[in-house]
């Protein structure tokens, strides 16, 4: 069956990744970037078909038929007595959509890539790192455990940090680069206590042997796995208080912000709280937590991106605050929801990263959206698809971010999560205001170009804009996979991804029909006042937003700053961590340091100098060290005896 | 009258006499062959490593002979002994161009490493308390010569004097804990404690002391903290490729010594011992990790780094079950790999002109990645592996061990060992971003690299993707071997 070579969908990428860090050097630069895309593209193609052969099989397991799950074996990973531990691919209706989603993003991310990346020296080492991470992210989805998921865990990681410091030269690269790292490293701190505590409790870390087991476990003992896990998600995902590696991120080329910190990797953790949902439900104070954690992320990151000016950062909190929609929904119990929603940023998110990166392309490299202006005539092509991002990304009836988003609201809303879906609310409508806030600053008004910058402005090439187009399409059109229930045809997404949460105990209640009018109402309004505002004062009355930070200066400082998240980690952990650490090594090291500086050059013969050495004390001190390491054993077990007799 | 000679079974240690046949055959080749051709021993040497290796794989049939209650053949002496063997041969062929840059006696050197390497083999098979004593020594003088055997370099001989005075400090640990479990038990044979200790219904303070300072003794040879002290500036010190072999080669030999005495001999008493062991790894990934972190010497650093994966392999033993013991005995295997060849690209990296930092240095490391990209790709699975990153045999082998220690119970351990990669892959990781991120310096020329270093650097990394993606076969043998120590 054609299902069981579900394996050639990572293939292609690792073939790629093995072809280019090998021969890449020799190959010539087009022809590196066209194997790259090629495989990604393969890659989609046969997420696609295998797709399609999903669709033609029954829904529901009956009559010995394991439905639309399949586990295609690859290899025993580890066999060793009763630890084994397969590489597996599990392929179900969750996994695909995954896949799908990955590949499909990523092969457009590669083709636009071809242009944007076309100049740089690196070039071969770029396309090896993005098929790898390619590569990684579907051993993430479409591993069968929490071993397979955390090997593409980690492998996206590395490859994320490598693609944000690509540009090494400069320092605020290297600096991000190593700032997502390490807020990542306590996330995937988080992930591998929680796998080992799953392996303690399970004796297996396979989702087939897991999850249908874990009713059967203290709440106790899934509250602590539960809260372990999403503290890995929460870390990849950039939700409270870990998302302060993402905004520094956009250091990296931008069609890495499109691909990897927007799009895909970023949501990982979103699939992976989806995957393992009957953990969380065990503990309903775990799911509580993801909710909460989720809708003030939502909130609080779509605050502060009312006030950025960086265009990428402004993208950036909106991707934190979107990721926050999707834990709200994982909270609340609407798992489809979020995939669904998942999806649609994926391509509206993707769309208007690649945009940003049309435009910096087109200006030089410039960020602030109040030095371009009138970028409407100049960039038409990029104009007109980051148009259908911005409206997707606000919610706007009709194009696919409204569709999701609404069955994110009215699933918490029915989920009884009454203010989270009150933060979700407005949410909406800041979303709104700061999308059509960057849309109007940056591509309507008068030109504030740099006149250097101006004369050579220039649509970018139509390998970069095609790609755009086509996600442009999808961020319009992706939106009808999931309509909303009150009309009756019922959610495609939603059905195709009901086996996968078919044993949730979490009763959503259908509302009545004129409540779930009413809540899509409310948030078109929401929706309607925030692109409203931002009309009022980006483009009728240009000037009003200088006033307006002026009388809300703290205020707007606050949000600025992004509430000083950065400020506060500094001092209250970095801080105090690297004076001990320094305080550790530095009782650890501080001796033989001097020593080796300052006992070059002044010596006899080796002899006298070992003898010098050795009245210096440094060898006394260390034995004094040794003596009293055993001291304190025999201490130990004298204490022990004396105690136990 | 008749006088009964005792049967000696020398199939037994076929392998260690091998290798000590062909320390004997280089030294008298080293003689009579001229200057020019020094370099050929260290293919005689490699050749007696190798047929030791195939000797110790052939032995393995499962009997378990024993040559009296001396030494022991069984399947964790020689499943060590692969591990040994690897670390040996792999330092060979490192030194087959450094010995000659560097100016070591290479007669020398060769014997020397030989010996160390049969006292290591011996180590792993001794089950009496004599025997391990005398193989702790045998590797331990050898050791202490090819230290200091640079004589140009004032930081070798320095190394040198260190590590014999501490090593002597800790032989005295050593030899008194002995001393006390004979008087407690009247023998010298692990078995023959095994059955005091399990014949006693209250453990004896005596046995107890006894075991504490041979933990301590033990603990010197592995670096353990606080027994740790002398790692950096001998490692530092000593010639990289004696670096390369005694971080590998005498943290076996002490953990099979320490794990034979403490779970076989002292087995029953595992309720006492456990809680040391475990508050002495802790201790020791975390004071290892700590200071590694601050390292630009690349050799202190790695020096720091075996410090902290003594810790990590110390959980396997601290465990106490046989998912520890073979934990355990995979995370050395696995280690002999990596850790070795951290050390084999510091060594071609001091060829270059303009290192420098003799090859030392993050500095050097600066751009490899355009100038020599297939040691740049080897350091980088060395490092990832040292560090944890899945799917290298380094992620496999810690959650080996943490997964042992969390099924052991010691939960609160397996947290500081997560903490502690994630601690730790900071510094692995700027040796990667040197490589790959930041531009080299003009002067630095990269210079051919030996063809036995290429070929050894190769299998060394080749064994650790290998060992993580396809770990069966070595586990299963580390099972087997962890079984034939535990018994069952």
């Amino acid at each position: 069956m054609l299902l069981d070579y579900v394996w050639l969908i990572p293939l292609f990428p690792l073939a790629g990744v093995l072809i280019n860090a090998f021969l890449g050097r020799w190959l010539p630069r087009r022809l590196v970037a066209a194997i790259a895309s090629l495989a990604i593209v393969a890659s989609f193609a046969m997420a696609a078909v295998l797709f399609f052969q999903m669709l033609g099989l029954p829904a529901e397991a009956e009559g010995g038929g394991a439905g639309r799950q399949r586990i295609v074996p690859i290899f025993s990973w580890i066999v060793s007595g009763d630890f084994v531990v397969e590489a597996n691919i599990l392929l179900d209706p969750l996994s695909i959509v995954m896949a799908l989603v990955v590949t499909g993003v990523s092969a457009l991310i590669h083709i636009y890539s071809a242009g944007y990346m076309a100049g740089e020296e690196y070039h071969n080492r770029y396309f090896t790192w993005l098929n790898l991470f390619v590569f990684m992210m579907l051993i993430l989805v479409l591993g069968d455990s929490f071993l397979t998921m955390y090997v593409g865990w980690e492998g996206v990681g590395l490859c994320s940090y490598l693609l944000i410091g690509y540009w090494f030269e400069r320092e605020s690269a290297a600096n991000a680069a190593k700032k997502a790292f390490l807020v990542n490293r306590v996330g995937d701190f988080g992930l591998a206590l929680g796998i080992m505590l799953i392996f303690a409790t399970f004796g297996s870390v396979a989702f087939g042997q897991v999850l249908p087991a874990a009713a059967s476990i203290p709440a106790g003992t899934a509250t602590a796995i539960a809260l372990l896990l999403f503290l890995g998600a929460a870390g990849k995902s950039a939700q409270i208080p870990l998302h302060v590696w993402l905004p520094d991120a956009m250091e990296g080329p931008t069609p890495v912000s499109a691909l990897i910190h927007a799009a895909t990797m970023v949501t990982a953790g979103v699939y992976m709280v989806a995957r393992t949902h009957a953990l969380f439900e065990v503990s309903l104070s775990a799911l509580n937590w993801v909710m909460w954690i989720g809708a003030l992320t939502a909130f609080l990151a779509a605050t502060v991106a009312l006030v950025q000016k960086d265009i990428k950062r402004v993208l950036a909190y909106s991707t934190i605050s979107q990721l926050g929609y999707m834990f709200l929904a994982l909270g609340a119990g609407a798992y489809a929801a979020a995939i669904f929603h998942l999806a649609t940023h994926a391509f509206f998110k993707g769309l208007l990263f690649l945009g940003a990166g049309s435009v910096m392309h087109a200006l030089s490299g410039e960020l602030d959206i109040f030095k371009m202006g009138e970028l409407r005539k100049k960039l038409p092509w990029t104009f007109r698809t980051f148009l259908i991002g911005v409206l997707a990304l606000s919610g706007v009836p009709f194009f696919s971010g409204f569709f999701s988003k609404e069955a994110i609201l009215s699933g918490a809303f029915e989920g009884g999560a009454i203010v989270p879906w009150l933060l979700g609310l407005v949410t909406a409508g800041l979303t709104a205001f700061y999308a059509f806030r960057v849309l109007f600053v940056a591509f309507y008004g008068k030109s504030r170009l740099d006149k250097k910058v101006e004369r050579h402005v220039h649509e970018s090439p139509w390998v970069m804009i095609v790609p755009m187009a086509l996600l442009a399409v999808l961020a319009f059109a992706g939106g009808y996979i999931g309509l909303p229930r009150v009309l009756g045809i019922g959610s495609a997404v939603e059905e195709f991804l009901a086996p996968v949460f078919a044993d949730s105990t979490l009763v959503h209640t259908a509302g009545e029909a004129t409540l779930e009018w009413l809540l899509i109402g409310l948030s078109v309004v929401a929706v309607a006042a925030g692109i409203l505002a931002a009309w009022w004062i980006y483009v009728r009355n240009w000037g009003l937003a200088g006033r307006l930070t002026q009388s809300a200066r703290r205020l707007y400082d606050l949000a600025f700053a992004g509430y000083h998240a950065d400020r506060a980690y500094m001092e209250a952990i970095v801080q105090p961590l690297r004076m001990l650490g320094e305080g550790l090594a530095g009782a650890v090291e501080q001796r033989s340091i001097d020593r080796a500086v300052n006992g070059v050059g002044e010596l006899v013969g080796l002899a006298g100098e070992g003898l010098r050495r050795l009245q210096t004390g440094l060898v006394r001190n260390y034995a004094l060290a040794m003596f009293l390491g055993v001291v304190a054993i025999l201490a130990y077990f004298v204490l022990r005896g004396v105690l136990s007799w | 009258m008749e006088i009964s000679l005792p049967t000696f079974d020398f199939l037994v240690v076929a392998p260690e006499i091998v290798v000590l046949i062909t320390a004997l055959l280089v030294m008298v080749v080293d003689m009579v062959i001229g200057r020019e051709q020094k370099g050929r021993l260290a293919w005689v040497a490699l050749v007696g490593v190798l047929a030791a290796g195939a000797l110790s794989y052939y032995l393995w049939d499962g009997s378990d002979p024993a040559l009296h209650d001396m030494l022991a053949a069984d399947g964790y002496a020689l499943f060590l002994n692969l591990a040994i063997l690897v670390a040996a041969a792999l330092a060979i062929l490192f030194s087959l161009e450094y010995t000659g840059r560097v100016g070591l006696a290479q007669g020398e050197y060769y014997t020397l490493l030989l010996l160390s390497t049969a006292g290591m083999m011996l180590m792993a098979a001794a089950i009496n308390l004599m025997t391990i004593f005398l193989a702790l020594e045998i590797l331990s003088i050898s050791l202490y010569v090819l230290v200091g055997l640079n004589r140009a370099e004032r930081r070798s001989a320095e190394a040198a004097l260190k590590y014999f005075v501490l090593g002597a400090f800790a032989s005295g640990f050593l030899l008194y804990g002995m001393a006390l479990i004979y008087g407690q038990a009247g023998t010298t044979s692990l078995a023959g404690i095994r059955a005091a200790v399990q014949a006693g219904g209250e453990p004896s303070a005596l046995l107890l002391v006894g075991l504490g300072l041979m933990i301590a003794g033990f603990g010197f040879k592995v670096a353990l903290v606080p027994f740790q002290m002398w790692t950096p500036d001998v490692y530092q010190g000593a010639p990289t490729s004696v670096t390369a072999f005694m971080s590998v080669g005498a943290k076996v030999a002490g953990f099979a010594a320490l794990g034979r005495v403490a779970l076989y001999a002292f087995g029953d008493l595992q309720g006492d011992w456990r809680w040391v062991l475990a508050v002495l790894s802790a201790l020791t990934m975390t004071v290892g990790n700590l200071a590694a972190l601050r390292q630009a010497n690349l050799k202190r650093m790695l020096a720091y780094s075996s410090i902290a994966h003594a810790g990590y392999a110390l959980a396997g033993l601290a465990a106490g079950n046989a998912q520890g013991t073979s934990g355990l005995l995979f995370y050395l295997f696995a280690y002999a790999f990596m850790n070795a060849g951290a050390f084999a690209i510091i060594i071609a990296a001091g060829r270059f002109e303009g290192a420098t930092g003799g090859g030392e240095t993050l500095d050097d490391f600066a751009g490899l990645a355009a100038r020599k990209p297939g040691l740049a790709v080897a350091m980088a699975l060395f490092m990832l592996s040292l560090a944890g990153v899945p799917p290298l045999a380094g992620f496999l082998a810690k959650l080996y061990v943490f997964g042992a220690a969390v099924r052991g119970g010691l939960i609160w351990l397996a947290v500081f060992g997560v903490v502690n990669s994630v601690i730790s892959a900071y510094y692995y990781l700027r040796v990667v971003v040197s490589m790959y991120m930041r531009e080299g310096r003009p002067a630095a020329v990269p210079a051919p690299v030996c063809a036995g270093l290429q070929v050894g650097v190769a299998l060394a990394a080749v064994a650790i993707v290998l060992l993580g993606l396809w770990p069966g076969p070595i586990v299963d043998l580390a099972r087997v071997a962890a079984l034939a120590l535990l018994g069952g």
